[in-house]
């Protein structure tokens, strides 16, 4: 250990004392076949493996005195190679990262980057062989670590590796953007490093890990170790000689590289910096240059420790990851009735793929109810289709595929159908006179335990219930739609629903795998409120006269998954106008109604983009139904607008009480609408933009939450 | 229906090596499953013509068959080492003789032609299930003096053996001993043993036991080469004030696990498998709970008689050193001296250790190693002593024998 290493790790350690420190534990044992004595390095944090192993200052530091070891006595020719594993089922997952949301200065950032080369570049230095035996979970720098031996090898069972660094807004900067394209070649280096990172962090498998050539050796978890150590006996002897693909450092690798800007732009548009400055970095390597590639590693990982993005990315994660697991506001989960019965009042498509998920996660029947029976076989023949998809996919088996088919069902008579449900949700068209009537029905032959949930998006349910005998057991149940995909269930609780109905609707949410958010029956409640604010803002500035392209590219620099006019293709322009139609009645001031829009969606028009060149264009057909002003605002000046809107929108609802906390919208945000994750949701974003001061007087988060700490 | 008994052969062994029970032993933080599990993965890398569908079942012995040794062992470990679902499984519990009678009851079956290539072994982890965890013996066995208490106590019924026979002496016992530790150090030396063990990784986190983290245990650690009669004669007698049984003559507890392939002759042969051994006969016999360890000789009497061999026609023996005093008992009942060559060539389980089920199939192993080297020998035999009163003998031949000679 050089001294500087020893002093920059003991500096960024002071940092950081709540650090869980790993150990790197030195065990010698024989080769099989009588090749030597070997020294094994074991990364361990003490902990089982629900709490993964992770690297910070003191971890490495630990690892470096496990080096001094080794190198030591590989010198004096005590041992012919050195081998790294994890503890059972974990690797390592990659630095803490509550360690850098500590951190406050660039130097001790940079010195993150540096003291992580400094060691992990020691297991290609040691004069002896090195070898990675990734026998779990790797992420990150624990993927890093591996990549700096000589050779490697996983196991068949390891059931995540990966670079993560650019979906939390990092680049893998402990050797991965260097090291890894020189191994495997760009274009696969672009596919972990970039592609999978913004694929919503998909993580390989160990088959996958050897295919991409990044181990040299697989072999199954039933005996991963000592395979392992017998291949290590093999490469050591020269009975195995490992032949690895040359790499293409021509053209190939430049269109590699462009590849992944194509990649970076389609999902971030260039409003994240990480997968640029990994992009860079990798570009760069081609040279092979790995000292210089470092050190680029070390500077990236400085700015963007230090930026916005970064902290807004690890605060996101930390919300999906945390707060999404244990919602906020939620009743004790001991009240929560069971559920063995549900019931779906409806079986148009929001009600079938309603049905689909309840059987699918809960495992109990479900009955579909309608007014006549072509819809209710519609609706049981859509999730029959949809248990099929996943039969062909091999997501389900027939076994499974024959139990979730026979689970749903369909009936004209709730009073039979109903009768042992002990959750019934509505999804029948949003009109309160409809929904009243309907609760009222179910209400009349359902036991008096069940619950009654609405999947009503904008209705009071507090008014929808208020004509009911026991209106505490109604609960909002708003899903996004495609309800599939989109992990948000906001959990609405009305003015008198009770906590056992409350635990049981969060208990359901639990089992069917949502992000569940506690929200007060507020008009649209947080995503739509959100969502038709900002939206009403830009068409605002459409029919006052700002072409329609000015506007939709107004929102660009942030990075949305789509743009405003996008979006309101996906919603439809009739559910969207029928919302802002709500919110406009809730509150006037704040929530107009686009009489464009009211055009477009009497028009019976769907799309106001036509593709036909290739690109979007306004239709022409909806530019006719055009009726504008003569305002015409620049791009900056519609984002200022839309910002300042979502702003007041949130501090608005915060100070209503709609849901706890600014995270929670955030929270929201992410899992109902995709907002990125460089924008922390929308409040970071705000915070650091300036506009929440601008807009509402205050910041949303202290800084430090989701910001460099000051 | 007209049926042909068919002839059983022993295709292959494996090991795992044998560790000291206990919290400094190399498989302290090792599951027991996990050993067997290694030694079936082996057999299969180790014989690649043989297709995992075609394992007719997987027999597996345990003295103590609770958590990590339970769940129907010879099922889960299957499972578990990658063999098809079709393939299946069960427990066996003949303490000490489990793996023999894995191997004779699979044995049996293949022969009536209920299968064609089994999976037999055993494994016992002594350090996470000591012996008698969770017994419960029936009261009447003091109250109605069925056994007397040292039936219960292994250490204790080798005692009452010396108290048997007083001219096997504790001199005896030890020179044995000491001699089982030469013997088994040669074979070392030689690499007589290493060629069937399995390697296996095994973790520490208790720094008090040794250097932390993964390592690899590649030899057994229960020997002690150089072992002289001047330091067994300090050691003391647990079972017995002035006694004469000490854990230098006898084997300690220890875990482990063994597991082997046994199949038709003509299955095999069709397979090209290798043919090490081929089983000629087989027996088990009951005598005195209190000296268990002269079980061995009834049943090497029984299996000789159903063989129509005598003692005189057997080669090379392998006999489960659980005591000195006990292979003393069995060599002294047919006038074989303590040191004959014949016995026990590799040393035993004083040396090596006795994981009490999976013992069985590591005399096999030993003897079919043996038989390779030794193409003169016609005949030989493996037998132990079982807790309770009981002896297994199994009578081998050998397939390489060149016809001069035994």
């Amino acid at each position: 250990m050089s001294t500087d290493t020893t002093e920059l790790l003991k500096g960024a350690a002071e940092l950081f004392p709540d650090e869980v420190v790993t150990q790197a534990h030195v065990r010698h044992l024989e080769l099989p076949g009588g090749v030597g004595r070997f020294a094994l390095i074991t990364l361990d944090n003490g902990f089982d493996h629900t709490k993964p192993t992770t690297f910070g200052p003191a971890s490495l530091a630990n690892l470096d005195a496990a080096l001094d070891q080794v190198e030591k006595e590989a010198k004096e020719g005590e041992i012919v190679g050195v081998g790294l594993t994890g503890k059972p089922f974990i690797f390592a997952v990659g630095a803490d990262l509550k360690g850098v949301e500590l951190l406050k200065k660039r130097e001790d950032a940079l010195a993150i980057g540096q003291g992580g080369h400094a060691v992990f570049r020691r297991l290609a230095d040691l004069g002896v062989p090195t070898f990675a035996y990734y026998n779990g979970a790797a992420m990150g720098g624990g993927v890093e670590v591996g990549l700096h031996c000589t050779y490697r090898t996983v196991s068949q069972a390891a059931p995540a590796f990966g670079l993560p660094e650019v979906f939390l807004g990092l680049v893998p900067g402990w050797g991965g953007c260097a090291l890894l394209p020189n191994l495997i070649g760009a274009d696969r280096a672009v596919s972990v490093i970039i592609e999978n990172s913004l694929n919503q962090n998909k993580q390989l498998k160990g088959p996958q890990v050897y295919e991409l050539g990044i181990a040299d050796a697989i072999f199954e978890g039933a005996d991963f170790l000592e395979e392992s150590l017998r291949w290590t006996a093999a490469v050591l002897k020269g009975e195995i000689e490992v032949v690895r693909p040359e790499i293409d450092r021509d053209e190939a690798w430049d269109q590699a590289v462009a590849r992944g800007r194509q990649i970076a732009d389609g999902k971030v548009h260039g409003a994240a910096p990480a997968a640029y400055r990994a992009l860079d970095i990798i570009a760069a390597a081609k040279s092979g240059d790995l000292r210089a590639g470092f050190e680029a590693e070390d500077k990236a990982l400085a700015d963007l420790i230090m930026g916005g993005e970064l902290r807004s990315g690890i605060y996101a994660f930390n919300l999906v990851q945390k707060r999404a697991k244990r919602p906020a506001g939620a009743p004790d989960k001991s009240l929560a009735r069971p559920v063995t019965k549900v019931g779906v009042v409806g079986a148009g498509l929001m009600a079938s793929q309603l049905a689909m998920l309840f059987a699918r996660r809960l495992e109990v029947p479900v009955v579909l109810t309608d007014i006549d029976q072509e819809r209710v076989d519609k609706g049981v023949g859509y999730v029959h289709e949809e248990i099929d998809k996943l039969l062909l996919k091999g997501r389900v088996n027939q076994d499974k595929a024959n139990r979730l088919k026979a689970l749903v069902t369909g009936s004209l008579d709730k009073s039979t159908a109903f009768a042992d449900a002990d959750f019934v949700i509505e999804a029948v068209f949003e009109e309160m006179s409809l929904k009243q009537k309907i609760f009222a029905e179910v209400e009349a032959v359902v036991p008096e335990h069940a619950i009654l949930a609405t999947n009503t998006s904008s209705l009071s349910i507090t008014e929808m219930s208020s004509q009911l005998k026991h209106p505490e057991r109604v609960v909002g149940f708003h899903f996004f739609n495609p309800v599939a995909i989109l992990p948000l269930l906001e959990i609405v609780r009305a003015e008198r629903t009770d906590d056992a109905s409350l635990a049981t609707a969060f208990a359901v949410a639990k089992s069917l795998k949502k992000s569940a958010v506690l929200v007060k029956d507020a008009p649209a409640f947080v995503v739509n409120r959100v969502l038709t604010r900002f939206l009403g803002e830009v068409l605002r500035s459409i029919d006052e006269g700002t072409p329609v392209e000015v506007a939709d590219r107004a929102l660009a620099p942030l990075g949305l998954p789509m743009s405003p006019i996008v979006l309101l293709e996906l919603v439809g322009p009739a559910v969207a106008h029928h919302v802002s139609g709500t919110l406009n009645a809730a509150f006037p001031d704040r929530f107009g109604v686009s009489e464009n829009l009211g055009r477009i969606v009497a028009a019976g028009k769907r799309n106001l983009y036509v593709y036909d060149s290739g690109k979007p264009e306004l239709d022409p057909e909806v530019d006719a139904l055009f009726e504008t002003g003569d305002v015409v605002l620049t791009e900056e000046q519609v984002r200022e607008r839309a910002l300042d809107a979502i702003a007041q929108e949130v501090r608005l609802m915060l100070d209503e009480g709609v849901v706890a906390e600014a995270q929670d919208v955030d929270l929201c945000l992410i899992t109902g609408a995709g907002w990125p994750f460089h924008l922390g949701g929308i409040t970071p974003y705000l915070d650091r933009e300036g506009v929440s001061e601008r807009a509402t007087g205050r910041r949303f988060l202290e800084p430090g939450v989701a910001s460099v700490p000051a | 229906m007209p049926r042909t008994a068919r002839d059983v052969v022993f295709v292959d062994g494996v090991r795992t090596p044998f560790g000291k029970a206990g919290p400094k032993g190399i498989y302290h933080e090792t599951r027991a499953d996990d050993l067997v599990v290694k030694c079936i993965r082996e057999l299969m890398r180790r014989n690649p013509d043989l297709p995992p569908e075609r394992i007719d079942e997987v027999a597996l012995a345990a003295t103590t068959q609770i958590g990590d040794q339970g769940l129907t062992l010879g099922r889960t470990a299957g499972i578990l080492a990658g063999l098809p679902n079709s393939v299946p499984g069960y427990s066996i519990d003949r303490m000490c003789a489990g793996a023999m009678t894995a191997v004779t009851s699979t044995a049996g079956s293949i022969s009536f032609g209920a299968y064609d290539v089994v999976v037999a072994g055993g494994v016992e982890h002594m350090g996470r299930h000591p012996m008698g965890e969770g017994v419960d013996p029936n009261p009447r066995f003091v109250s109605e003096k069925l056994v007397d208490q040292s039936a219960l106590f292994m250490g204790m019924t080798a005692e009452n053996l010396h108290d048997r026979f007083p001219h096997l002496t504790k001199q005896r016992a030890d020179e044995y001993a000491v001699r089982s530790q030469e013997k088994a150090a040669k074979a070392y030396a030689n690499g007589k043993i290493q060629q069937d063990l399995v390697p296996i990784t095994v973790r520490r986190t208790n720094e008090e036991a040794g250097e932390t983290g993964w390592g690899l245990a590649t030899q057994d650690e229960p020997m002690r080469p150089g072992t002289t009669l001047e330091s067994l004669a300090s050691l003391k007698t647990p079972f017995r004030a002035h006694g004469r049984v000490t854990p230098g003559n006898a084997a300690g507890l220890n875990d482990g696990a063994t597991a082997s392939l046994i199949a038709a002759e003509d299955f095999a042969r069709e397979m090209e498998l290798p043919v090490r051994m081929r089983l000629v006969s087989y027996a088990f016999a009951g005598v005195e709970p209190e000296v268990m360890g002269v079980g061995p000789v009834p049943s090497t009497e029984k299996a000789l008689a159903k063989a129509g061999l005598s003692i005189d026609d057997i080669g090379l023996f392998e006999i489960n050193e659980a005591f000195a005093v006990q292979v003393l008992a069995l060599l002294d009942h047919y006038g074989i001296a303590d040191d004959d060559p014949r016995v026990n060539q590799y040393g035993g389980a004083i040396a090596y250790g006795h994981p009490l089920a999976s013992s069985g199939v590591r005399l096999m192993t030993q003897l079919a190693r043996q038989f390779e080297e030794q193409p003169h020998v016609r005949y030989g035999l493996t037998t132990m002593c079982v807790g309770f009163g009981m002896g297994g003998t199994v009578i081998w031949e050998n397939p390489n024998f060149e016809g001069a000679g035994k």
